[in-house]
């Protein structure tokens, strides 16, 4: 529970700070609040006891620690990467709005992972995703983010709804919310069947699996930058976590169906996610239906349903938190500096500004899975988890769009390095705050492939379905 | 037990290099950058030719099997209690013979290009990328688990697309590198699989458990079969893919030729001596397992290898572009390599084909190298690629003249020259394993004369060709490396390979098959002949035979359109028939039908319909007809 009091507490506790500023030190509150996010990011590693509370609706362990405080780092990431952004003058009015909004879907997630019944499942669900529209249309005074805003309101609104009917099936057939209760009576009959399938559309709404995708290119186009890498980051590998626990935990007994479930949108989500990302020209879009294909790869260690399984989904989970950060922290720079977000306005950046093209590079060979960057380790641990389980064709196709991504990836570096302008972006120097990010996310790019005992420490944490 | 622990400076030099000249290179002289690589380079091929001498020599009882040796090694990634992953250097006979070849030919390329590269934009750049791939190629060969070797095939991929699209301001240049790097990557997606597959077999990654004789590898070659292979097959043929593809094997050779847009000396190193070996030595490294294990795989290795010789022998002597040439030759003699592997058994005299493949890959390093920093110190005198536009430089180059005469003897297989010790034995290993590929190659050898005296007349004999300034013979830095190569294209034949490089690492004893020798003596020298009848006066003749064969020669010209052959299914099938009918469908069907309903809400709700962006509806309505579908089909049809 040490999580989600602390952050509860830092929320309340950046409110009032900011009541109490002068409008003349508003500017006050952002290191304030990126420092105590840091201490509260480090105090989540201090051990802690298992345990479960209020009748195990909240349950606690090792395994949701380590993924809170995943979630914390990558979170941490942003603060620091928004700072530029928040500095702005249409900004300035609202900074803490943004940091408690922000902090309060963190929350949310939190409770999700925690959840011990549907009930606290999506009570962090809606926590997680309401406050989010706010963020998503920050700027609404500008058409497309306050569109971005309504868009996500109401197709969140809809999956809820999807969703909750799902749950209150699962509650008539089974008659409990429990997830042990739910676990032991939980069987093949059309109407339980029909109440998985509405709970996993939900769920795949929040990962943005095909064909429950299509709100993500629209929102992430018109939220702003840091909101959009927020939701394709941290949003969508809470997401994965909940679903890979629910599945592994609570649906076990009808894993047969949900593996072949899985089959298919994972085959659909990585396609059609390579194939519209080969045409976008706008680098947010571009990476919006590239993370829709990378979303269709986690379940690759999803549909393995064992140890290593979980084991890689979490580790690649880690792993794209870095490498969509550092792509996500470069276009947010530049859009900072000189408002361009398209494509075209890459080219030549290598010449003017080096140290950010290198770090895209990085970021982009990560997500693409080339060695010796983390991300082809990510990719590779996604595979032989679905390879030992047996799914050799899955794996075939998944390598095969891992090699057609490569093509549109390398477009990227292409702009940046080869293609010729005559005005490229002119250089700027980024301020200290979006450098420590950028670091980091270069460092995790390649700390986190080399340093081998960090799959064991997560494998030794993980678990596979129940029997 | 010796010591071997210093092995790991080999690669480790040129990488600390790499990153000393590739951050500060540009605050220095351009030539002090080429010299700093070049030092780094001389100490880890000293270093090499310490080990080898170590190795072959000095710890070795005269008589008993070389062992392979793990010099260093580290745990690296623990997947399970069977299944890690570790980083080390492995030596043994091929590894150890590796090493020569790749510091020799780089020391040499490096020495060369301070000559050839002066006066570039990015001279430092060109050093740093340089110093990678010799890293690069190093961990490779070093590696001592097939994943650590994955890792650095990768690596050795990116270090050549990076020298390949050196001169960037030429789209053909980048184009090339950008083709290189996706077929070879599209290749690398078979290694990967056949990776996996191996590894879930044989539950290890370890070369030296994978290849020892009662090793689970070959233990597991039994299993379970699919269309009547075994996994092990399966998983070896893919593998073998990959190899296929960095070796530029048909039919996935057609980056080869184009990678020729890289500066000459990245393609005596690249493309002549190091990268494109790396699937013979794949090959031949996991070679217990393909001989004792799969023979089926090495059957699939012998046919590409025997067909790619041919294919590649008959292109090249329709080429005009002298590096063209020099890149079809090169597929050739390596599918020579993959053919002897493919013919050979395991152990004694029954593995000749393995010993003779890496003796091949060895002399073929020397020879082929300085072909083509020949062909470079040519294009350094008279700026041209092309042969029609060469003649009777014979006057003016006369050091890379009698180097490119020595090289042209040792490819042909004229005796005396390292090119007929190591293509004998292949041939005996053929003509005691699979007599149709025996007969191919004879005719291989009789082509590969033919096309490379061919060469070497229109450059150095022939009409004068008009000259714009009097071409000039290259300054010292280039022409001592020519010499230094040309002194191991003739020698190296006369080391005691069998004693040294052989299947199961115990000594034999190889005799040159003068039965089979001196046939292959009078097809070269009859290649050279009619080379000379043709080429050495310009005459109409060679004009006379392509027209009498027009159909033929057209298509050999245009390499059997190959890449048209790609280009279309990419382009008209692949993108036309999937991608636009994929976007037509979203474009017209979607998007229609949305729009209708979007348009009968519209009606209905103007009031509100500047709120609406219609598309929203459309969302919902995928989410849920989605959703929907999958219920009933999971209900009903499942």
């Amino acid at each position: 529970m040490r999580h989600e009091l602390l952050l509860t507490a830092l929320a309340l506790v950046v409110l009032i700070i900011d009541l109490m500023l002068k409008p003349g030190q508003k500017n006050a509150i952002i290191p304030i609040t990126i420092i105590l996010f840091a201490l509260h990011t480090i105090a989540g590693f201090l051990p802690a006891q298992p345990g479960e509370l209020f009748g195990s609706m909240y349950r606690t362990d090792a395994l949701h620690v380590m993924m809170k405080n995943i979630l914390n780092v990558g979170v941490l990431i942003i603060l620091l990467q928004s700072v530029t952004w928040l500095h702005k003058d249409e900004n300035r009015e609202k900074m803490a709005e943004y940091f408690i909004i922000l902090l309060s879907t963190l929350i949310g997630m939190y409770f999700m992972i925690s959840s011990g019944d549907f009930l606290m499942f999506y009570l962090g669900l809606e926590l997680a995703t309401v406050p989010m529209t706010a963020l998503a249309a920050y700027r609404h005074h500008e058409t497309k983010s306050a569109e971005a805003g309504i868009k996500l309101l109401l197709s969140s609104a809809l999956s809820s709804g999807i969703l909750l009917f799902g749950l209150s099936l699962v509650y008539g057939s089974t008659g409990s919310i429990y997830y042990n209760d739910v676990a032991a009576s939980f069987s093949q009959t059309p109407m339980q069947v029909l109440a998985f399938i509405f709970f996993f559309a939900g769920m795949a709404f929040k990962i943005s699996l095909v064909p429950f995708h299509l709100w993500t290119a629209d929102v992430y186009e018109g939220s702003p930058v840091n909101v959009t890498s927020y939701l394709s980051v941290i949003s969508k590998g809470a997401a994965s976590f909940i679903l890979i626990i629910i599945l592994y935990i609570v649906f076990h007994s009808i894993t047969f169906l949900w593996k072949d479930l899985v089959y298919i949108i994972a085959i659909l989500t990585m396609t059609i996610g390579n194939l519209f990302a080969l045409r976008q020209k706008n680098m947010k879009r571009f990476l919006a239906f590239s993370s829709i294909a990378q979303a269709g790869f986690i379940l690759l260690g999803i549909i393995a349903g064992s140890k290593t399984g979980m084991t890689s989904v979490i580790y690649f989970v880690l792993v794209y938190i870095f490498s969509n950060l550092g792509a996500f922290g470069v276009v947010s720079a530049i859009s900072n500096a000189t408002g361009k977000e398209n494509m075209d306005d890459y080219d030549g950046l290598y010449h003017t500004n080096p140290k950010l093209s290198l770090l895209m590079m990085l970021s982009v060979f990560s997500l693409a899975g080339i060695p010796p960057v983390a991300g082809f380790f990510g990719k590779f641990f996604l595979f032989t988890s679905a390879a030992s389980a047996g799914y050799y064709w899955l794996v075939f196709i998944a390598v095969l769009n891992a090699t057609i991504s490569l093509y549109y990836y390398l477009l990227v570096v292409k702009a940046m390095f080869i293609n010729k302008n005559e005005a490229p972006i002119a250089s700027f120097k980024s301020d200290m705050a979006t450098r420590i990010a950028l670091i980091m996310c270069t460092l995790g790019l390649f700390a986190i492939g080399f340093w081998g005992q960090l799959y064991e420490l997560i494998n030794n944490l993980s678990i596979g379905i129940l029997n | 037990m010796i010591n071997y622990s210093y092995t790991i400076l080999i690669p480790l030099i040129p990488f600390i290099v790499f990153l000393f000249t590739g951050l500060t290179g540009h605050r220095m002289k351009p030539v002090v950058s080429g010299i700093i690589g070049s030092a780094g380079l001389g100490i880890a091929a000293i270093l090499s030719y310490y080990t080898a001498w170590q190795y072959f020599w000095h710890s070795h009882v005269a008589g008993s099997a070389y062992v392979p040796v793990k010099a260093f090694e580290v745990t690296w990634l623990r997947l399970n209690e069977n299944l890690v992953i570790n980083l080390g250097s492995l030596l043994d006979p091929i590894s150890v013979m590796m090493l020569i070849v790749i510091t020799t030919v780089s020391l040499m390329v490096h020495i060369y290009s301070i000559g050839y590269m002066k006066g570039e934009r990015g001279y430092h750049r060109f050093f740093s990328f340089l110093s990678l791939f010799s890293f690069s190629m190093l961990g490779l060969v070093l590696a001592t688990n097939i994943f650590q070797m994955y890792i650095f095939w990768e690596l050795v991929g990116v270090s050549s697309f990076l020298l390949i699209g050196f001169y960037y301001e030429k789209p053909s240049a980048v184009a090339a590198s950008k083709k290189a790097f996706i077929v070879t990557r599209f290749a690398d997606l078979g290694f990967l699989i056949g990776i996996l597959m191996l590894s879930f077999t044989t539950k290890t990654f370890d070369f030296i458990s994978l290849t020892s004789p009662g090793g689970p590898a070959i233990a597991s070659a039994g299993g379970a079969t699919f269309l009547g292979f075994s996994v092990l097959v399966w998983s070896l043929i893919f593998i073998f893919m990959g190899g296929a593809g960095k070796s530029a094997m048909f039919p996935l050779h057609i980056w080869l030729p184009d990678a020729m847009e890289g500066p000459t000396p990245v393609s005596a190193l690249i493309h002549a001596a190091t990268m494109v070996v790396a699937g013979v030595y794949l090959v031949a490294r996991l070679f217990p397992v393909f001989a004792l294990g799969a023979p089926d795989a090495l059957h699939v290795v012998a046919w590409v290898g025997g067909f790619s010789s041919l294919f590649a022998a008959v292109i090249a002597c329709t080429q005009t572009d002298i590096k063209r040439v020099l890149a079809y030759s090169t597929m050739s003699q390596i599918g020579y390599m993959m053919l002897a592997l493919g013919v050979s058994g395991y152990g004694g005299h029954e593995g000749l084909g393995f010993m003779a493949s890496n003796w091949h890959l060895f002399t073929h390093a020397f020879f082929k190298s300085l072909l083509f920093l020949g062909a470079g110190a040519v294009i350094h005198a008279v700026h041209s690629n092309d042969m029609r536009d060469m003649g009777g430089l014979r006057k003016y180059l006369p050091v890379t003249h009698i180097t490119f005469l020595i090289a042209c003897f040792a490819i042909a297989g004229v005796p005396g020259f390292s090119g007929f010790f190591s293509k004998d034995e292949i041939l005996s290993a053929a003509f005691e394993h699979n007599r149709v590929l025996f007969f191919i190659e004879y005719a291989v050898a009789g082509i590969t004369a033919f096309y490379m005296f061919r060469l070497y007349y229109n450059i150095f004999w022939a009409k004068e060709t008009h000259y714009h300034h009097t071409p000039h013979e290259a300054p010292y830095i280039m022409t001592i490396p020519l010499m230094i190569l040309a002194f191991g294209s003739v020698f190296a034949g006369y080391l005691p390979f069998s004693h040294l490089v052989t299947s199961d690492g115990l000594p034999f004893a190889a005799h040159i098959n003068w039965s089979v020798a001196i046939p292959s003596i009078i097809i070269a020298l009859a290649g050279i002949g009619v080379a000379t009848f043709m080429y050495m006066k310009t005459n109409g003749l060679p004009d006379k035979i392509a027209n009498a064969i027009p159909h033929f020669y057209k298509w050999a010209y245009h390499k059997f359109y190959f890449d048209e052959i790609y280009l279309f299914v990419t382009k008209k099938i692949i993108f036309r028939y999937i991608s636009t009918p994929i976007a037509w469908f979203d474009r017209h069907i979607v998007d229609g039908t949305m729009n209708g309903i979007a348009g009968l809400t519209q009606l209905t709700s103007n009031s509100i319909k500047d709120f609406q962006s219609g598309r929203l509806q459309q969302y919902g309505f995928v989410f849920v007809s989605g959703a929907v579908a999958l219920a009933l089909i999971f209900i009903f049809l499942w």
